[in-house]
């Protein structure tokens, strides 16, 4: 059985396009306020959705995503309360893959089993977690595996030859190559230092690959988007949010129209990257 | 090798039973491997051992005295108690012990730029002071909270060459230093060699941190028995991170006599929620790379801590110690602010010592634990740091104004 990631990637490869990966931190910065935008997503032009989980220590992140990370936390939003997002979305869009990334504390304190069992019922397609390497593979990779949830790792600069089959041997859905080494959204990606380390991958598998990491305008995803299946777009999108909150922290009025207007600009970039 | 040895662990996946693993970023995978891989020969190169006692005796001042606290004993009635003195180390705590031993490493693995996360400031010194030794660029994260509490030492640390750096998210202490130094080393990594200060993180840093620091343990176990011509029955320690009392335990687990107890943090009160007694109110979780107690919330998400020692203000412990609790090895007590403030008062009036306030909560454990134990019991207080640093902390405390 295809996955709806699997069926997206085929799509993409049809039209002879890259994908455009967008994120958001799930419930920033209120639960209303981001189904809004989660609903308006795939028609702005995301080809797959990723979600963040919130965690109140996000080791892998700038400081960006982590001030969504305390505000989603700060308005209440669980791991029950993510999925029961995910629930809601998936009644309404049957099609968009969904992808959760997040650490892996919050679902160890889920109970990691049936946190797997409810994200498959509620529609998320993969998972990204980011502290679990392959060494670690049977905390979360294999069950998610066994219930026919996508597990999707992040390769990185360190990666090197000699490793490479190591993260590359229970990847399922797509491979997410970090750009550079740090955080999110501080440095910004170099297409021609991402382009050889790509070839240097799909020497080692058909897997598609979505690019991460330090894309920030729609010309960095469409320099992506000619070498990757996918460009992935986060801290930016993010930062959008954080941009029209008042000094309270709640919503501006055109928050959501501006966040899907950045989408929209990005996806254009990245349809129109290899024509 | 012994097969119903405690002292074998951790497993090739760096676990100590449930506890311990390698829960990074896969940025950090192949840097923590080579990492493992380097101390794995370095611990098998005479040379790189007979380097680092070299400098523990010539540099740190090692070994400690084990010292009979006379007055004291008197005092609380009970125990015949003894302090391991690791205050009177270069630097005025235990952390240079293991300062020494990964500064070594780094130097053999040719990393030129050192990073550490500092609470107290005591590692952040000590950290420093080897970098300044060793000729090697140093950048310690401190969250802002210990900055303002912690002034002297940021100045110790600045006068050694060292940049520190505030750290402003969640917290402010320890725990965010931690995260921040994480994210430098993602960024820097194939240059930057990352100083953890105690028996937590990935696999290897419990198992190296604890080799470095058991020099304390063995010291403590000559020693005593040369005094006393036998084995300690107590053994007490604070526990933050918990790299003082794996130091000064391990050598002693399979000596089932012994007992071993870690003294957490109860800062207002463990049942106030302002504490950081990971192990007596905490679950097991997952947090800056390995799994063990920890304090959080039902959602997973990281509590955050409280002591009065800056030293102590971790949400976490290491995985080595969850795993000795599971297993009964380890008896876990606690210690609140205005205990540790009370102990310390009591060893500067009766010893002459200021305790740092860090082991001031093994000596508060103490004072209720040897009254009821009889005269001929030996009990091994580890005075892992000294007050100097810690003044200001206790003159606010006390309503002076220095």
């Amino acid at each position: 059985m295809t996955t709806r990631i699997e069926q997206r990637f085929a799509a993409l490869r049809a039209e002879g396009r890259a994908g455009l990966v967008t994120f958001l931190v799930a419930g920033d910065p209120d639960i209303p306020t981001f189904e809004r935008l989660l609903d308006g997503l795939p028609a702005a032009g995301a080809d797959l959705i990723e979600i963040g989980m919130p965690f109140s220590d996000p080791m892998a992140d700038g400081p960006v995503i982590q001030a969504g990370n305390l505000r989603a936390l700060a308005h209440g939003v669980t791991l029950a309360r993510t999925l029961e997002i995910v629930r809601r979305f998936r009644g309404r869009d049957q099609t968009t893959p969904l992808v959760l990334m997040g650490y892996y504390n919050p679902i160890w304190a889920y109970g990691r089993l049936r946190f797997l069992d409810e994200a498959v019922s509620a529609g998320v397609d993969g998972l990204i977690v980011v502290d679990l390497p392959p060494e670690e593979d049977e905390e979360l990779c294999l069950p998610a595996l066994e219930r026919g949830l996508d597990f999707v790792r992040l390769a990185t600069p360190t990666t090197d030859a000699r490793r490479l089959p190591t993260v590359l041997r229970n990847v399922r859905g797509f491979l997410y190559y970090v750009s550079l080494t740090g955080i999110t959204g501080v440095k910004e990606a170099a297409a021609e230092q991402v382009a050889p380390q790509l070839d240097r991958i799909r020497k080692h598998t058909d897997l598609p690959i979505a690019v991460g990491f330090g894309i920030k305008t729609p010309e960095q995803a469409a320099a992506i988007a000619r070498i990757a299946d996918a460009a992935v777009v986060g801290s930016a999108l993010v930062a959008e949010v954080a941009a029209h909150l008042d000094s309270e922290g709640k919503p501006r009025g055109g928050l959501v129209a501006a966040v899907h207007d950045k989408v929209r600009a990005l996806a254009h970039a990245v349809r129109e990257a290899r024509r | 090798m012994l097969a119903n040895s405690l002292r074998t662990g951790p497993d090739e996946r760096g676990r100590f039973g449930l506890y311990g693993g390698r829960f990074v970023a896969e940025t950090l995978m192949p840097c923590i491997l080579e990492l493992e891989a380097a101390y794995e020969e370095a611990k098998r190169d005479p040379a790189f051992q007979a380097e680092f006692d070299s400098f523990l005796a010539d540099y740190v001042g090692r070994p400690s005295p084990l010292y009979f606290a006379e007055r004291l004993t008197a005092e609380l009635g009970g125990a015949k108690i003894y302090l391991k003195r690791d205050e009177l180390n270069h630097t005025g705590a235990h952390k240079i012990n293991n300062c020494i031993g990964q500064i070594l490493l780094a130097r053999r693995m040719g990393k030129k730029r050192i990073i550490a996360e500092t609470g107290a400031g005591q590692h952040g010194v000590a950290t420093a002071t080897v970098c300044a030794r060793f000729g090697l660029d140093c950048v310690i994260y401190m969250g802002e909270r210990d900055i303002e509490r912690q002034q002297p030492n940021v100045f110790r640390m600045r006068l050694l060459g060292a940049e520190v750096r505030p750290v402003r998210s969640g917290s402010r202490t320890l725990k965010d230093a931690m995260n921040e130094a994480l994210r430098d080393w993602v960024t820097n990594v194939e240059t930057t060699f990352y100083l953890i200060g105690s028996v937590a993180g990935p696999h290897p840093y419990p198992a190296m941190v604890r080799d470095f620091q058991s020099v304390i343990g063995r010291e403590a176990k000559a020693q005593m028995l040369e005094k006393e011509g036998r084995l300690p029955d107590v053994l007490v320690a604070a526990v933050g991170g918990g790299s003082n009392a794996m130091g000064l335990f391990h050598p002693f687990l399979d000596d089932g006599s012994v007992r071993l107890i870690a003294v957490e943090a109860a800062g207002e009160g463990l049942d106030t929620g302002l504490h950081a007694a990971a192990m007596l109110r905490g679950r097991p979780g997952i947090l800056h790379g390995s799994r063990s107690y920890l304090l959080q919330d039902e959602d997973g998400q990281v509590i955050e801590p409280h002591s009065i020692s800056a030293g102590l203000d971790y949400p976490g412990i290491g995985p080595e110690h969850s795993w000795l609790k599971d297993i009964g090895r380890l008896e876990v007590t606690a210690a609140t602010d205005r205990e540790a403030l009370d102990a310390f008062r009591l060893l500067a009036r009766l010893e002459g010592i200021l305790p740092a306030l860090e082991p001031a909560h093994a000596l508060a454990a103490t004072a209720k634990l040897a009254p009821g134990l009889s005269k001929d019991t030996l009990l091994v207080v580890n005075l892992c740091g000294r007050g100097d640093k810690d003044i200001y902390t206790v003159a606010r405390h006390l309503g002076v104004e220095l």
